[in-house]
C-alpha cells in the first residue's frame, strides 16, 4: 500500500526548497560536530556528526521516505536517553570529579597560566581616559602605555618615557576596569613584560611552570619536574605529590571496588538499597489499597454525593507534588510545623520526624501514600466497571458476604489488567527521587559513612547526592552505583514487558 | 441490585458517608492549613486555622510587591516567584509542543507505515522507557556542560537544555498515542491512498483531526511533568533567575532562611492554576492513562 502511495504521490512543496533546508541544518550540525571536536570533545562530535549524516540521507534521499516519521523520534531517544544511559555507564569507569573536572589539555593551561610576582618590578600605576581608549600611567619609572581599550581580549601595548597624563581617573573608577587591565600586558622599553598584579599595581609576572612536553612541566623557580600520571589523572612532583586540577581518565573497575569493598560505603548501600525497595514495595501496596477501597465505596449505587466527593478525593493528585512535598515538608517541621502542635495538644508528644530514622521513614511513606492513592483509585475505578454485575449478583444470592463477593469474585477479575500498572508503579517509586529530595533530601544521616548516605535516601537520590551534593561531586563514583540501578531496573521493567503481554493476550483470548 | 432491608442500607450508608467524610478531612487537612498559614504574620507565628490578625503580607510578596507593615518597615519579596512561573510555563509549553510533535509522527509511523525493523524498535522503545532520564543526569550534566563551550545557549542554565532533555520523554506518548492510532480503522487510510494521498497527506488530513482529542491529554500530561520535574532543572540550571517553580521553591524552606508563611502564599499562587488545569482536564486524562498503558 505505501509503496504504491508513495509512487504517486505529489510533491507538496518544491524540491529545491526541502534540499536548502536540508543542507542548511545539516550543515549547522557540522558546525557544532567540529565545535566539540576542538574543544576536545570527540565523542560528542562524533554523535553529532552522526546525526548531521543520518538526517542528510533520510530527509536528502526519496528512497528513505517512510523513515522520515520515525526519524525525529528515534533521534531524540536515541540522543537523550540511550547514549546518556550509556555514557552514564562510561563515566562509572572512570574518576570524573570535582578533583578530576577537566580534560588533560585544560588543566595544563590552569597550571601554565599561574604565576608568582616578582616584587621588585611591583609598582602602582594610575589610568588616563584618551579619546575611545586610555592611557595606563606607570608614575614611579614615569612611563606611559600607548592607547589601549581595555576589552576582555588579549592586549598588548609598548611603553614609553612621558610626562604625567592629565585627568587621571579615581582609583574607584580605575577598579571598574579591572577585567580589561588583568588581559593586558606591557612591555617596558628594556623589553620587560608585565602584567596587572593587583588592585593598584603592575609587576612583572613570571609563570610557575614551564612546559617540556604533553605530560612535563618544568617549575621554574628550582627546575624539579612535574610529571603527568595517566592512571590518577594529576600532575605529580618527583616526590610523588598531586598537584591539582586533575583531569578524567579510565580507571577501569575502581569505582566497582570501592563500592564492594569499601565497608563505608557496601554497609550503607545494602542499607539503602533494602530501604528503597520496602518503600517502593509499601508505597505501591498502601496506595493500591487506599485506592481500591475507595474505588469500591464510591462505586456503590446507594452513595449520593459521588462526583463531590470524586473531585476532593483526586485533589492530591491535582495539585503539583512538588508543592504538596513542600507544604509536608513545612507542616511536619519538628518546632514549627502544625502537624507537630496538634499531636502536643492531644497526646503531648513532639514526634522528631526528620532526626529520627524510623519516623523520617514513616514520614516518607504517609506522604507517598497521600499523593498516590488517587491514581490508582481512578485506575480503579475503570477497572472495576468491567467486572460483569451479574456475577456478582449470583455469588451474593448464593449467601456470599460483600467481603467473600470482593475477594473472590471482583479482586481476581481486576488483578491480571492491574499487574503491569503495579509494576510501573513500583518501579516509578524505586525511583521516586523527586520525594525524597524535597522532603528529607535523604537525612537523617547514617552514622560512620564515608559518603553522605542518609535513612531515607533510595538508591536514586544516593547517587543525585554523591554526583551533586554540597560537599564534593563524585560523578565517576555515581556512575558506577547508577549502572547497579539500571540492573534492577532492567529486571523490573522485563517483569513488566511479560505481564503486558500477557494482559493483552489474555485480553485478545476473550 | 439486591435487595436489602431498608434499615441495614441506612447504617451502611451512614458508615459510607462517616467514612468518606473523615477520610476526606485528613486529606484536605494540608489545604486547609496552607490557605491558613498564608494569611498568617510573619513566618514563624503560630495559631488557630481561622488567623486572628490576618494579613495580606505574603500575599503581596508573592506577587512581587513590596509590603509595609503597620510599623513602617518596608519588606520586600524574597524570591521572584512571578518569574519562576513564567518560566516553569514556558517551558511546560514547549516541552509539550515538541513532545506531542514528535510523538504524534512516531506513532502515525509505529501505527501505520511498514519499515524494516519495527517489531524489534518497538520493543527497544518499550524496555528505554523503563529507564527514567532523571537516572542520566549525571551524563546529561557533563553533556551539557561541554555543550556550553560550544554555545553558552545549549549549555548549563540554559532553558534549552532543560526542554531538549524534556523531550526525550517521548516513548511513553508514542506508545498512548500508537494505541488509538491502532483503534482507527484501516479502511480510511486505504480510501485515502486510492484517492491517492502520500502517507504524510494521510497522516495530515486524517489521522491528525481524529487524534485532537488524544493529543490534548498528551499534551497536558507532558505539560504537568515538565511543570513537576525537579531533579533535571535543580541540575541543569544554577542561576536564580533561570529557576523554575519546582527548583525555586525549595528555597524558602532552608534550614537558616525558614519562609513558612512567604512560601503558604507563593504555593498557592503557583499552584492553583496548574490544578485547575488538570482538574478540567482529568476525565480526559483517565481514559488517557489506562488506555495508553494498557494497549500493548
Amino acid at each position: 500500500m505505501t509503496a504504491t502511495a508513495a509512487a504517486i504521490r505529489q510533491p507538496e512543496s518544491p524540491q529545491y526548497l526541502r534540499l536548502a533546508i536540508v543542507t542548511a541544518m545539516t550543515l549547522g550540525l557540522l558546525y557544532a560536530a567540529f565545535n566539540l571536536y576542538l574543544i576536545a570533545q570527540p565523542l560528542f562530535g562524533a554523535l553529532l556528526l552522526a546525526l548531521a549524516v543520518g538526517f542528510a540521507i533520510v530527509f536528502g534521499a526519496n528512497r528513505f521516505y517512510n523513515s522520515r516519521f520515525i526519524f525525529p523520534g528515534v533521534a531524540t531517544v536515541m540522543l537523550f536517553v540511550a547514549f546518556p544511559v550509556l555514557y552514564t555507564i562510561y563515566l562509572g569507569f572512570t574518576n570524573y570529579s570535582s578533583f578530576n573536572l577537566l580534560t588533560h589539555e585544560r588543566a595544563t593551561e590552569i597550571l601554565l597560566a599561574r604565576g608568582s610576582v616578582d616584587a621588585a618590578t611591583e609598582q602602582p600605576f594610575a589610568v588616563a581616559p584618551d579619546g575611545d581608549g586610555y592611557r595606563i600611567w606607570l608614575p614611579e619609572s614615569g612611563l606611559l602605555s600607548e592607547v589601549v581599550y581595555l576589552t576582555d581580549d588579549l592586549e598588548e601595548a609598548m611603553l614609553a618615557p612621558a610626562a604625567e597624563p592629565e585627568g587621571l581617573l579615581a582609583a574607584r573608577d580605575a577598579i571598574k576596569l579591572r577585567a580589561g587591565l588583568q588581559t593586558l600586558s606591557l612591555t617596558t622599553p628594556e623589553g620587560v613584560v608585565i602584567q596587572n598584579s593587583g588592585l593598584r599595581t603592575f609587576a612583572s609576572l613570571t609563570p610557575e611552570f614551564r612546559r617540556i612536553d604533553a605530560n612535563t612541566l618544568e617549575r621554574t623557580a628550582d627546575g624539579s619536574r612535574l610529571t603527568a600520571d595517566w592512571s590518577t589523572g594529576f600532575f605529580v612532583t618527583e616526590a610523588g605529590e598531586k598537584v591539582p586540577p586533575g583531569w578524567r581518565v579510565n580507571i577501569g573497575w575502581q569505582n566497582f571496588e570501592r563500592v564492594f569493598q569499601s565497608k563505608g560505603i557496601r554497609a550503607p548501600m545494602v542499607e539503602i538499597f533494602i530501604w528503597t525497595v520496602v518503600f517502593a514495595g509499601l508505597s505501591v501496596l498502601f496506595t493500591f489499597a487506599i485506592g481500591l477501597t475507595l474505588a469500591v465505596i464510591l462505586q456503590w449505587p446507594h452513595l449520593r454525593f459521588k462526583p463531590l466527593y470524586r473531585i476532593l478525593l483526586i485533589l492530591p493528585y491535582a495539585v503539583p507534588s512538588f508543592i504538596s512535598i513542600l507544604v509536608f515538608r513545612g507542616l511536619f517541621n519538628q518546632n514549627f510545623g502544625e502537624i507537630n502542635l496538634i499531636l502536643e495538644a492531644l497526646f503531648g508528644v513532639r514526634p522528631e520526624w526528620f532526626t529520627n530514622g524510623n519516623l523520617a521513614r514513616t514520614m516518607i511513606l504517609i506522604v507517598n501514600t497521600w499523593l498516590g492513592y488517587p491514581y490508582m483509585m481512578l485506575l480503579a475505578m475503570g477497572f472495576l466497571q468491567a467486572v460483569p454485575e451479574d456475577h456478582k449478583k449470583a455469588a451474593a444470592l448464593e449467601g456470599a458476604s460483600a467481603l467473600r463477593v470482593f475477594f473472590t469474585i471482583t479482586l481476581p477479575q481486576i488483578l491480571p489488567p492491574f499487574l503491569p500498572l503495579l509494576i510501573a508503579s513500583f518501579a516509578f517509586n524505586f525511583n521516586n527521587m523527586v520525594l525524597v529530595l524535597l522532603l528529607t533530601r535523604g537525612l537523617p544521616d547514617i552514622t560512620g559513612t564515608v559518603l553522605p548516605a542518609g535513612e531515607t535516601d533510595i538508591l536514586a537520590s544516593f547517587t543525585y547526592r554523591i554526583a551533586f551534593g554540597f560537599s564534593s561531586s563524585e560523578f565517576g563514583l555515581a556512575g558506577a552505583i547508577t549502572l547497579l540501578i539500571f540492573l534492577v531496573v532492567a529486571i523490573i521493567s522485563y517483569a513488566n514487558f511479560v505481564a503486558m503481554r500477557r494482559a493483552a493476550d489474555r485480553r485478545s483470548a476473550r | 441490585m439486591i435487595v436489602e432491608r431498608p434499615r441495614d442500607l441506612m447504617v451502611k450508608k451512614t458508615l459510607a458517608h462517616g467514612f468518606m467524610i473523615l477520610f476526606l478531612a485528613l486529606i484536605m487537612f494540608p489545604f486547609l492549613m496552607i490557605i491558613s498559614i498564608s494569611f498568617r504574620e510573619g513566618n514563624f507565628t503560630i495559631g488557630d486555622l481561622i488567623p486572628r490578625d490576618p494579613t495580606l503580607e505574603h500575599w503581596y510578596l508573592a506577587f512581587g510587591l513590596d509590603y509595609t507593615r503597620a510599623d513602617g518597615t518596608v519588606i520586600s519579596p524574597p524570591y521572584p516567584v512571578l518569574l519562576w512561573m513564567w518560566n516553569s510555563i514556558k517551558l511546560g509549553l514547549l516541552a509539550a509542543v515538541g513532545v506531542l510533535s514528535i510523538s504524534t509522527i512516531s506513532a502515525y509511523a509505529f501505527s501505520r507505515i511498514r519499515f524494516r525493523g519495527r517489531a524489534g524498535l518497538l520493543d527497544g522503545l518499550f524496555i528505554v522507557q523503563m529507564f527514567p532520564t532523571t537516572l542520566a543526569l549525571i551524563a546529561l550534566y557533563a553533556i551539557f556542560d561541554s555543550l556550553g563551550e560550544v554555545s553558552p545557549s545549549l549549555g548549563i542554565d540554559s532553558h534549552l537544555a532543560v526542554v531538549l532533555v524534556y523531550w526525550s520523554g517521548v516513548v511513553l506518548h508514542i506508545w498512548t498515542l500508537k494505541g488509538y492510532f491502532d483503534g482507527i480503522d484501516t479502511a480510511l487510510d486505504k480510501a485515502a491512498a486510492i484517492d491517492g494521498a502520500s502517507p504524510w497527506q494521510t497522516f495530515r488530513m486524517i489521522f491528525l483531526p481524529l487524534a485532537v482529542p488524544m493529543m490534548a491529554v498528551v499534551f497536558v500530561l507532558v505539560f504537568i511533568g515538565a511543570i513537576n520535574d525537579y531533579p533535571i532543572a535543580s541540575v541543569l540550571i544554577r542561576s536564580e533567575n533561570q529557576m523554575t517553580l519546582a527548583v525555586g521553591s525549595r528555597l524558602y524552606l532552608n534550614e537558616f532562611k525558614y519562609l513558612w508563611g512567604d512560601f503558604a502564599a507563593a504555593a498557592i499562587l503557583s499552584g492553583l492554576p496548574i490544578t485547575l488545569v488538570f482538574l478540567i482536564a482529568q476525565r480526559y486524562l483517565v481514559s488517557g492513562l489506562s488506555e495508553g498503558s494498557v494497549k500493548g
